[in-house]
């Protein structure tokens, strides 16, 4: 969806704001909010500009550089750590050959350790993009990566 | 052997959640139809009288910040907003309700809307809870074509509008003022309290906040009645708690019960026991901001005021098992890694506290027993010390579960390998 197009869909209240990023960050195939973005934003919400970097920058969500077309969330709040979340994060920096924070060179996955996701009863757990994926082992955590990785390929 | 009573999870898993003729043909939307009926006095009486506590983690009595808010509201506007930031570690219940039952809680939100005298409700929800957010979407959309949503609903001649907006990651915002701040477009930080929101909340108005379980609880008091409710549960914790039990369990989960069964019903009869059979370490009740409790607590009775006569909490109604191999100083460890990534820096005491208490707690590993005692100690004096001087709830919380593990559990954590 083009950017004004996405933005028209909110009406112009403060309280939209955090829907509004959202939308503008799902929107951007590289997951992240552009400056075009947060200006359009700032426009639209009569806000200034350091209004939505404020709140842009505050909330973990949002990223204000590009990051992959799939994020990776996994959880290690208490609960996903005790059951093993540390082995998850592991395996998972081995395999994609990146730290926490950052983004594979092929622009395809971002690892971030998010807090809990309130899905303690699958712990460990982690959430690609949208999916949610439980009762993590080391090896479904790799097959879950290989899917994903197929999928795309065969995309192209 | 315990089973479970289910008020607010009584659909779940049964109904299909994209279905509102589905949720009618169980009775749905009946409640609403009478408080419409009656006046929004007789509605804040009839909570008032059933006696429930808010469930989403402090226990105050719904009835009472109903009546302060109605009160307030009267002849100016006033907002209801459904707290569904769920974010406190080991609790998924509200979740639970969400995707599984979500009319349940439109229509307790529109009967507490119609009590306060409010014409505009939110519901602000986790941004990672997609699945949830989908169906309340959905639901809120049906419940406008079917004219329980906008104007004149059912012909009363009340209006509502209700909208969902949704968190980006702030555990902080599941605070009732600091969502307030992050719902007027702000960044997510607490607001000085006094004024309660009841007086002085979203955009300056009357406001009720309060969590997805307890809305989700006005149909079935409406319908039934408060003599009904408080059949259930203890004097002081009338009715059903939902728990959501994960860790060393079989069987992890939600499990509504009534108010006042014991810890370890909830945890062998409900969740299947430990993995190994054996008695747990430790249970952390409430989250990462709750208590830990010995094994000796296993046969507490799971409410509100039996847990406070004996230090403890049930916050949240998280349940967080501990088996008999799991070491606590990692536990610990984890829990204040947690505090110190989701303090939002406003307040220097928690800011550095929490930065303070989690780096203390790393070098609890490499030193010997006598060395931790006195480590422990000192992080309990500092947790006190955040406690005192920290504006909302995040720097009042490390201290709980730091003083339960250093009252139950200095010697073992000194002793740890």
């Amino acid at each position: 969806m083009e950017q004004q197009e996405t933005i028209a869909g909110f009406s112009p209240d403060k309280s939209n704001i955090l829907a509004l990023l959202h939308a503008l960050q799902d929107n951007h195939p590289r997951n992240y909010l552009t400056e075009e973005a947060l200006r359009a934003a700032a426009r639209h919400l009569k806000v200034n500009l350091s209004w939505i970097y404020g709140v842009a920058g505050y909330y973990s969500m949002f990223s204000l550089e590009p990051r992959g077309r799939f994020i990776i969330r996994v959880c290690n709040s208490p609960v996903c750590n005790m059951m093993g979340s540390a082995d998850i994060i592991d395996i998972l920096k081995r395999i994609l050959g990146i730290e926490a924070g950052e983004t594979t060179p092929d622009g395809l996955f971002t690892i971030e350790e998010a807090e809990c996701l309130g899905i303690c009863d699958v712990a460990p757990a982690m959430m690609v993009n949208r999916t949610v994926y439980g009762n993590l082992t080391c090896e479904k955590t790799a097959a879950i990566l290989d899917e994903i990785r197929t999928g795309q390929n065969r995309k192209k | 052997m315990i089973i479970e009573k289910r008020i607010v999870l009584k659909n779940s898993g049964i109904i299909n959640p994209e279905s509102i003729d589905d949720y009618i043909n169980t009775g749905g939307y009946k409640a609403l139809s009478k408080a419409l009926s009656g006046t929004p006095l007789q509605v804040v009486e009839e909570v008032m009288s059933s006696g429930l506590r808010g469930r989403g983690g402090a226990g105050f009595p719904t009835g009472t910040k109903k009546k302060a808010a109605a009160s307030r509201s009267a002849g100016t506007t006033g907002y209801v907003v459904c707290n569904a930031d769920e974010g406190e570690p080991g609790t998924f219940k509200d979740r639970e309700i969400m995707e599984n039952d979500p009319h349940l809680l439109i229509e307790g939100m529109i009967i507490a809307a119609y009590a306060i005298g409010a014409d505009k409700a939110y519901i602000y929800i986790r941004g990672e809870y997609y699945k949830s957010i989908g169906r309340l979407q959905n639901a809120i959309k049906q419940g406008y074509e079917r004219g329980y949503l906008g104007n004149n609903i059912l012909g009363s001649g009340y209006s509502l509008d209700l909208e969902i907006r949704p968190g980006a990651g702030s555990y902080l915002c599941g605070e009732e003022l600091t969502l307030l701040e992050s719902l007027e477009g702000k960044r997510g930080y607490p607001r000085i309290k006094p004024p309660f929101p009841a007086e002085k909340g979203l955009w300056g108005k009357p406001t009720l906040v309060n969590n997805v379980e307890t809305l989700a609880n006005l149909p079935g008091i409406i319908e039934y009645g408060s003599s009904w409710y408080r059949s259930s549960g203890t004097e002081q914790t009338p009715g059903t708690k939902i728990f959501s039990i994960c860790g060393d369990v079989r069987k992890p989960g939600c499990y509504e019960v009534e108010a006042g069964v014991t810890l370890n019903d909830l945890i062998n009869d409900l969740a299947g026991g430990t993995h190994d059979g054996l008695p747990w370490k430790t249970v952390l009740l409430g989250g990462a901001a709750g208590t830990f409790v010995p094994y000796s607590f296993a046969d507490i009775s799971m409410c509100y005021e039996r847990l406070r006569e004996k230090g403890a909490t049930l916050g949240s109604g998280a349940v967080i098992v501990a088996g008999n191999e799991r070491k606590l100083i990692s536990l610990m460890q984890s829990i204040l890694r947690f505090f110190r990534h989701e303090s939002c820096g406003k307040c220097v005491p928690c800011r550095a506290g929490t930065a303070i208490l989690h780096e203390k707690s790393m070098e609890l590993t490499g030193k010997g027993y006598d060395e931790r005692l006195t480590i422990l100690e000192d992080m309990v004096n500092h947790a006190r010390q955040m406690a005192k001087s920290s504006l909302c709830p995040l720097g009042q919380s490390p201290v709980l579960p730091l003083e339960s593990l250093n009252r139950h559990f200095r010697e073992i954590m000194a002793a740890e390998q």
